[in-house]
């Protein structure tokens, strides 16, 4: 007998349906940009003039701190361990995931996690104001006393991570339907297998480096204390070693979401198949040996400063190969440009940008020049942004009427892209230029030279944000009705997802379908 | 067999998991440690050196330049007795570090050394160091901390100027804590 969910809310709490759960991940991800984007907001608000005028500078502060945690931590990798859960077992013809009570688990901790960092923000001495790659002594020594808080709601996303990375591997190495070999599953899948083993590998670096700052504020140790013989500076590699594959863990997912939009919509198979798996696999490996390209200025020996900058520049060589293939894959394809296909496009355009404006930061000695200015904001708002969001976006399009058996609107689709097209560039472009003029980030005041563009990066911000209520909107919609979906969705999409009927039945593939 | 499957492959990542938080907290330190002793990298200067005797190679000459800072909460008077003098490779030299507490309590004090060009780091020894100790002044003590000190005969060619820097850095209250627990006392410290 086939199961339906439970009614009313106890469905929610106790459920092990991988659907279910993908569903709460992508909502909790959801709340969770709307929230970091208003704390944008506010930023954007303060720097529309220079001068102070709506917030102090203490709480500015504490606003690009909890910004910059709750998109990394809450808003991106939640979606893509959404988008996991609900695609991973239909693609490889699973009935679920390997092990659905973990699976209950590592999303339930996640809303404590962020209700106690949120909580911080009204705590005596304020939220965590050091930013969000935390770094000692000014998050031990000179931190707020909510850091604590602050170390155990990291702890708790730690586990909920890396709970979550071990379940999708065990899903996808035990749970493929016979003849769904390594190499014939979607890239979806292997992107994220191989990020799995990315979190699974420097969650726990960053759940240490958080033990470390815990024992240095309250138990007297002195790791990151000079006073007592640590060093400030070793805060910072063990930071990064986490850090930059950290970066790699919000965009490899992507990766593999825009190869599967690319061929449907271009209507041709994805060129280069096994270098994308290679190349992601290259890149996950390179990932390790980088981080200190983000501490060019602490005054490494020129040898050191060498080895990671070649070792950086190489990230550019598998990162071009995948540019390359899904360029390949629209030449000479009978394109349309659905609402997906336009996001995944802006993906390869913009992300590119990125990836050249962070090759600029490669070169050790530019760096001095271009560090902690608004370029390497603009830098990782473009690699983040049209990279990670855009390509959860047109993931959740691509995949909605699958989930709910309606279209979503067109229109309002493509009303969404532009806007969030425009306002993106509008918002991140002029960050390149007064970066480059030297405007420090983090700062809520700023010479008068630099205003210009800080007005217009702040009107394409109120854009962008605009843009998502749209998006909402039109999702909303789509989840109460609308026309229907055919089992198919598209114009003859690839993967196993597409031969179940819209929308997914509550359980799918209860028994493993043919592969061919 | 599916299920013990999955919990076999469980148990061997969450096995990964905790030995990468092994690493970093247990192994990242230490090495990082290691590393800069060896490297001479961050400008630390090693631990009490034995002297050996050596000849003094009396033809070169290097300016050793002294700095003494306070971290910012250090309300110690902190300053050398010279700010720099002239040595040659081989030869012990003394020179003394002045240092007053102003403030109406007892204090007690740490000073780090820091070393530039790092390249020379591993060249110049101490074989007597304040900074080997915590200091302990009472209020309104004030001493002469000393410091001896060997530039190696084998310093690079092309140093010809090395500058110590000393930070006092207050530890009164971290000292008396792990006086009362010294349990908590980990074994980086000193
Ligand atoms: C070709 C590939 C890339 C190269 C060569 C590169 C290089 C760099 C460099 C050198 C920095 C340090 C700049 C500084 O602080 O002075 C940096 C910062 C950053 N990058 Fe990239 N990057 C690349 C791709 C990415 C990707 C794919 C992401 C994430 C999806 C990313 C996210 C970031 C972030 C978040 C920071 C800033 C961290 C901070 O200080 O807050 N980068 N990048
Ligand atoms: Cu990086």
């Amino acid at each position: 007998m086939a199961h339906g969910p439970k009614p009313g809310f106890s469905r929610w709490l106790y459920t092990t349906n991988h659907k279910d759960i993908g569903s709460m991940y992508l909502w909790f991800s959801f709340t969770m940009f709307l929230l970091g984007g208003c704390m944008a907001l506010v930023i954007r608000a303060e720097l529309f003039e220079p001068g102070l005028q709506i917030v102090q500078p203490e709480f500015f502060n504490q606003m690009t701190t909890m910004h910059g945690l709750i998109m990394v931590f809450g808003a991106v990798m939640p979606a893509f361990v959404g988008l996991a859960n609900w695609m991973i077992p239909m693609m490889i013809g699973a009935p679920d995931m390997a092990l659905p009570r973990m699976n209950n688990w590592s999303f339930w901790i996640l809303p404590f996690a962020f209700a106690m960092l949120a909580s911080t923000l009204f705590m005596d001495g304020g939220a965590p104001n050091f930013g969000w790659t935390f770094y000692a002594p000014l998050s031990t020594e000179y931190a707020p006393p909510s850091t604590t808080f602050f170390i155990f709601s990291i702890h708790i996303m730690g586990a909920s991570s890396i709970m979550g990375a071990i379940n999708i591997i065990a899903t996808i190495l035990n749970m493929r339907a016979p003849g769904m070999t390594l190499m014939k599953m979607p890239l979806f899948v292997w992107t994220w297998l191989i990020t799995a083993y990315l979190l699974i590998a420097v969650m726990p670096v960053l759940a240490g480096v958080v033990t470390m700052m815990l024992m240095d504020i309250h138990f007297g140790t002195s790791f990151f204390s000079a006073a007592g013989g640590g060093d400030p500076v070793l805060f910072q590699h063990v930071f990064w070693f986490f850090g930059h594959p950290e970066v790699y863990i919000m965009i490899l997912p992507a990766f593999g979401i825009i190869s599967a939009i690319i061929p449907t919509f271009a209507r041709k198979p994805l060129f280069g198949y096994s270098s994308m798996v290679y190349a992601t696999a290259s890149i996950a490996f390179l990932s390790f040996i980088v981080w200190a390209h983000h501490m060019f200025t602490v005054g490494m020996p020129v040898a050191g400063e060498l080895f990671f900058m070649y070792a950086t520049m190489l990230i550019a060589v598998p990162t071009g190969v995948k540019v390359f293939n899904w360029v390949t894959t629209m030449f000479r394809g009978s394109m349309t440009f659905e609402t997906p296909m336009l996001f995944a496009i802006a993906f390869v355009i913009l992300f590119t940008i990125g990836g050249f404006s962070g090759l600029m930061l490669a070169i050790a000695p530019a760096d001095f020049q271009y560090h902690d200015t608004y370029f390497v904001v603009a830098h990782f708002h473009y690699v983040l942004v049209p990279g990670a969001i855009f390509s959860i976006t047109a993931g959740v399009y691509y995949w909605l009427p699958k989930w709910t058996g309606n279209m979503y609107n067109e229109t309002m689709g493509k009303v969404h892209f532009w806007l969030a097209f425009i306002g993106l560039n509008v918002t991140f472009f002029p960050m390149h230029f007064v970066g480059l003029a030297g405007m420090p980030r983090r700062i809520p005041d700023y010479s008068l030279q630099f205003a210009d563009f800080n007005q217009i990066a702040s009107m394409g911000a109120f854009l962008f944000g605009a843009a998502q209520i749209v998006f909402l909107f039109n999702v909303i919609r789509t989840v109460m009705g609308g026309k229907k979906a055919t089992d198919e969705v598209w114009d003859n999409p690839e993967g196993l997802e597409w031969t179940v009927p819209s929308p997914a039945p509550y359980h799918t593939f209860s028994t493993p379908p043919a592969v061919r | 067999m599916q299920l013990s499957e999955n919990a076999k492959l469980t148990a061997k990542l969450l096995a990964l998991a905790g030995s990468m938080l092994v690493f970093a907290v247990f192994i990242m330190p230490p090495l990082y440690d290691a590393f800069c002793d060896i490297t001479g990298l961050n400008g630390k200067t090693g631990d009490r050196y034995e002297a050996v005797p050596a000849a003094v190679d009396s033809h070169r000459k290097v300016k050793v330049q002294f700095v003494a800072s306070q971290n910012e909460s250090m309300p110690w008077d902190f300053r050398p007795s010279v700010v720099s003098m002239t040595v040659h490779p081989g030869e012990p030299v003394d020179t003394v570090f002045l240092a007053r507490n102003p403030t109406t309590r007892d204090m007690v004090g740490q000073a780090i050394p820091s070393l530039v060009p790092f390249k020379a780091a591993n060249y110049f020894h101490k074989t007597e160091c304040f900074c080997f100790n915590q200091q302990t002044l009472k209020a309104g003590e004030s001493a002469e901390l000393p410091l001896r000190f060997i530039v190696d005969p084998d310093l690079p060619p092309g140093v010809n100027t090395i500058t110590l820097s000393y930070t006092l850095f207050d530890v009164t209250e971290k000292f008396t804590r792990n006086l009362n627990n010294k349990n908590a006392d980990s074994e980086r410290e000193g």
